[in-house]
């Protein structure tokens, strides 16, 4: 208790909402399992050390990309154009190879140019006041122009086999990639930042009420474009993984990653209207759909299928809280007729 | 003139009451949850004369013109009009009646033309029902003619002035047949040569027999055109007197005169250092030349009108909005940079005036809320815990007894006035030297209330300069050390606490010519 309350306030109003996050996080992760046990169970080859590691292999670009998205989507944002921007640095790798720059030279610049791409988004939103979404989805066409006037339709394959062999190596027998261990302590930093500062509070309360925040002494416009820079450079980092993973820089890299990337992170509880959701919530809904897709793949289901499956997902990501909200409604308040 | 001869009832012909009114409001009463907005309001309009309606900021006028536009239906209480018991339903059955609006600021299709604008949804048409654009200019034309106003009735309606977008309202007003016309502060955004047209067009619809609803804080507007002045106060109706027969000070004392109990006690405290001052502050169209300050200790009551500009100001000051010219300067030290984060370092605290979309995050819970300010101050090597956040929450709980079930409580189950206390916390924690208060007691029970005026005394009593505004004149009375009045974008008064009173500040509040105005040193 805070003080004596005189007029003691129910404790069940509360419920609720709090109630509510905390079984969306429940549904996602009993989903996860259920996922697992019925793919182990039916699809053959799931269940191997083997699969895992391609699994999780797979899931490193997704989960790369879904960290900086869910601070942005909390801020009440979002940034379509990470795919693009992977696939334009991609391409500039590529040619910078080419051109017989060294890996330690090529990754730091194809940083800053990830970070430059995703500073225009952020001074676009947050200087001009445009919304992000007309914003990143010109963008989005733009960096992917911008990836093929780098290369046009060839492609850039003469990465030596150590390197692109050794993004695939293994923590011994386990089928565990040894690269998803820094990836994995990206997510905890990313976590830490957001349930653990300051900066995480303002996300929450920028995505909440930007009014609010801005009379808080929040600067809002200064977040956001922190937040679409470090955007572009966690997306240059994922062009530069793609391009060694499949060693091969091409034009159309990555092509509509931001998709699974958004899917994932609705399907993660958090509300595409800013305010709401976790990251590990959020690291919940990237397994789910990595699995899904693997599964699927194993059991021969056509890729057009399975980019309905991302699609329907992320659909149901968006209606399901709110179909939840309105069944809960209607059950408190049954309609007379 | 034979004026001695005639032998007739009415004394004056104007002004007499003449039979059946047009319109009339008996009793009516209007609740919106606790809130009483309307408690026993009387209304009577009559053909051919103009009825200004008048009172503080929350006596009940807007409710008023809501339900006259059937936009609120009144908990109780008669409408009659033409003498026969109607209720209105809706807006449109109050236009059926003949009941036309025109607001402040008209909502018109920016991209129709006026003629379209005047007949939208009742086009005047031609065979196989084509729209008559010939007719329908003719029409307008004619309308404007006897507004005797001049306006293209082909241009688009954007771009047209304020003014000239209500003349478009008054036309489509009488296209309507409209027999009431209740204007709601028509005035308030308009220049001086477009007030002078919109009187002149309203005298020509009272010479054909409208009844004419005017309501306009400017006592000089209601003078120069009202036959009947109605005040009201809290929600019910005061007086109904010709307007020939009142004088300002009359009005301002019926629009005021109510008991000012000790409710707000203020502490006599040391008054110190000049902590704020704002030297020639404008911002066009929003206000200019404002220039005051605030002593350490000393509470400063801002008054006024709703509009007049105060909370712009105050807004200014923190950094939310930019200013054109002018100073600021927190503890002799210029505030240059504009923003709120720059002016929390300098110690400036901010209580805005909508509580629950400035002031708080509602969807988070009592202690994120508290702690938004404090997230550099309660964060140990970057990191920042619940723990950290809800010792800190208990601890301005405790001090300022908040009323709540705990840290994590959503803050929309607590009460208004912990909601509010919240607020005061969450700036009080920053350590500021000044603290600005819009509205500090807005939608606050009565009990809260004294406690919150309790507080800011005491902060006052600790050598915290408070700027407070406030649109309740007991709050800004009893509270006050010194009161600056605002009346359309200036101060137009500086009074000490012993000058203060409901008349010198209401009349320097409506920019009334009379006597207790001062300027300010």
């Amino acid at each position: 208790m805070l003080a004596e309350s005189t007029r003691p306030v129910p404790v069940r109003e509360a419920a609720p909402r709090l109630g509510f996050l905390r079984s969306w996080d429940t549904a996602i992760i009993i989903a996860v399992l259920l996922s697992i046990a019925v793919a182990a169970a039916t699809v053959a080859g799931f269940a191997s050390p083997r699969n895992a590691g391609f699994l999780l292999i797979d899931l490193i670009p997704i989960l790369l990309l879904a960290l900086p998205m869910t601070l942005i989507i909390l801020t009440g944002e979002i940034d379509l154009s990470v795919a693009s921007i992977a696939g334009f640095v991609s391409c500039v790798f590529g040619a910078l190879w080419n051109a017989g720059l060294s890996l330690e030279v090529i990754v730091p610049l194809c940083l800053v140019l990830g970070a430059i791409s995703g500073a225009v988004n952020g001074l676009l939103v947050s200087v001009l006041g445009l919304p992000s979404l007309a914003v990143t989805i010109g963008t989005l066409a733009l960096y992917r122009g911008l990836a093929f006037v780098v290369l046009g339709d060839q492609a850039v394959t003469s990465f030596p086999r150590a390197i692109t062999s050794g993004l695939q190596a293994k923590i011994g027998a386990t089928g565990i990639p040894v690269w998803i261990i820094p990836v994995i302590i990206l997510a905890i930093i990313f976590g830490i930042i957001l349930h653990f500062t300051g900066f995480g509070r303002s996300l929450f309360a920028i995505g909440y009420s930007e009014e609010a925040a801005r009379f808080a002494g929040i600067r809002v416009a200064q977040t956001k474009f922190w937040l679409f820079l470090v955007s572009g450079a966690v997306a240059a980092l994922v062009g530069i993984w793609w391009t060694l993973r499949y060693g091969s820089a091409r034009g159309d890299n990555a092509t509509g990653l931001e998709l699974s990337v958004i899917a994932a992170v609705l399907l993660g509880g958090v509300s595409i209207f800013g305010g709401k959701g976790n990251l590990p919530g959020v690291i919940a809904g990237v397994a789910l759909l990595a699995i899904l897709r693997n599964a699927l793949q194993l059991a021969s289901v056509p890729e057009d299928t399975l980019s309905m499956l991302t699609g329907g997902l992320l659909i149901l990501a968006v209606v399901a809280p709110n179909a939840i909200t309105w069944a809960r409604t209607l059950s408190r308040h049954p309609r007379i007729t | 003139m034979d004026d001695t001869y005639d032998v007739d009832l009415q004394s004056s012909p104007k002004t007499a009451a003449p039979g059946v009114p047009v319109l009339e409001l008996r009793d009516i009463h209007k609740s919106f949850g606790a809130v009483k907005a309307l408690q026993g309001a009387n209304l009577s309009l009559h053909k051919g004369q103009v009825t200004a309606l008048v009172g503080e900021n929350g006596a009940g006028k807007s409710t008023m013109v809501k339900t006259l536009a059937g936009l609120h239906q009144q908990d109780r209480g008669q409408v009659f009009l033409d003498g026969e018991e109607v209720s209105f339903r809706d807006p449109l059955h109050s236009r059926e009646a003949g009941i036309a609006v025109i607001y402040q600021e008209p909502t018109m299709f920016p991209d129709l033309t006026v003629a379209e604008n005047i007949f939208m949804g009742r086009q005047p048409v031609r065979s196989l029902r084509r729209i008559d654009r010939k007719a329908m200019h003719q029409q307008a034309l004619e309308l404007f003619r006897q507004l005797g106003v001049k306006i293209d009735p082909d241009r688009a309606a954007q771009g047209l002035s304020i003014a000239d977008q209500q003349v478009v309202e008054i036309a489509k007003a009488i296209s309507l047949n409209a027999r009431v016309l209740i204007m709601d502060e028509p005035t308030a955004a308009l220049s001086g040569v477009e007030v002078d047209r919109l009187f002149a067009v309203t005298r020509t619809l009272q010479e054909r027999g409208a009844a004419v609803l005017f309501i306009s804080h400017r006592f000089e507007e209601v003078f120069a055109l009202a036959d009947w002045i109605t005040v009201m106060r809290d929600g019910a109706h005061v007086a109904t007197s010709p307007a020939a027969e009142l004088a300002v000070d009359e009005v301002i004392r019926q629009m005021v005169g109510r008991d000012v109990a000790s409710l707000f006690p203020k502490q006599e405290t040391v008054i110190g250092d000049v902590a704020l001052e704002v030297r020639g502050l404008s911002r066009k169209g929003v206000f200019s030349d404002i220039s005051f300050n605030v002593k350490a200790g000393e509470i400063v009551g801002l008054s006024g009108l709703v509009g007049a500009g105060r909370s712009e100001v105050a807004r200014a000051i923190f950094g939310i909005d930019k200013y054109d010219s002018g100073e600021i300067l927190v503890r002799n030290q210029n505030l240059k940079p504009l923003s709120p984060r720059d002016s929390m370092a300098a110690g400036l605290g901010f209580v805005p005036e909508d509580r629950r979309k400035q002031g708080l995050v509602m969807e988070l819970n009592v202690s994120r809320n508290l702690t938004l300010t404090l997230r550099k101050k309660l964060s140990r090597f970057g990191l920042l815990t619940n723990q950290a956040e809800a010792q800190s929450t208990k601890e301005w709980a405790r001090k300022l007894q908040i009323k709540a079930g705990a840290p994590t409580s959503p803050i929309s189950t607590l009460s208004g006035g912990n909601q509010q206390k919240v607020v005061l916390g969450k700036w009080l924690a920053t350590g500021p030297r000044i603290l600005i208060i819009d509205e500090p007691t807005r939608g606050i029970d009565v009990g809260t209330k004294s406690e919150v005026h309790r507080l800011i005394s005491e902060l006052a009593g600790t050598g915290l300069a408070v700027l407070m505004i406030s649109s309740e004149l007991p709050e800004i009375l009893g509270m006050s050390d010194r009161v600056l009045v605002m009346h359309e974008g200036m101060i137009t008064a500086e009074l000490s606490r012993s000058e203060a009173t409901e008349e010198t500040v209401m009349t320097a509040a409506t920019g009334a010519e009379s006597s207790g105005k001062e300027t300010p040193a």
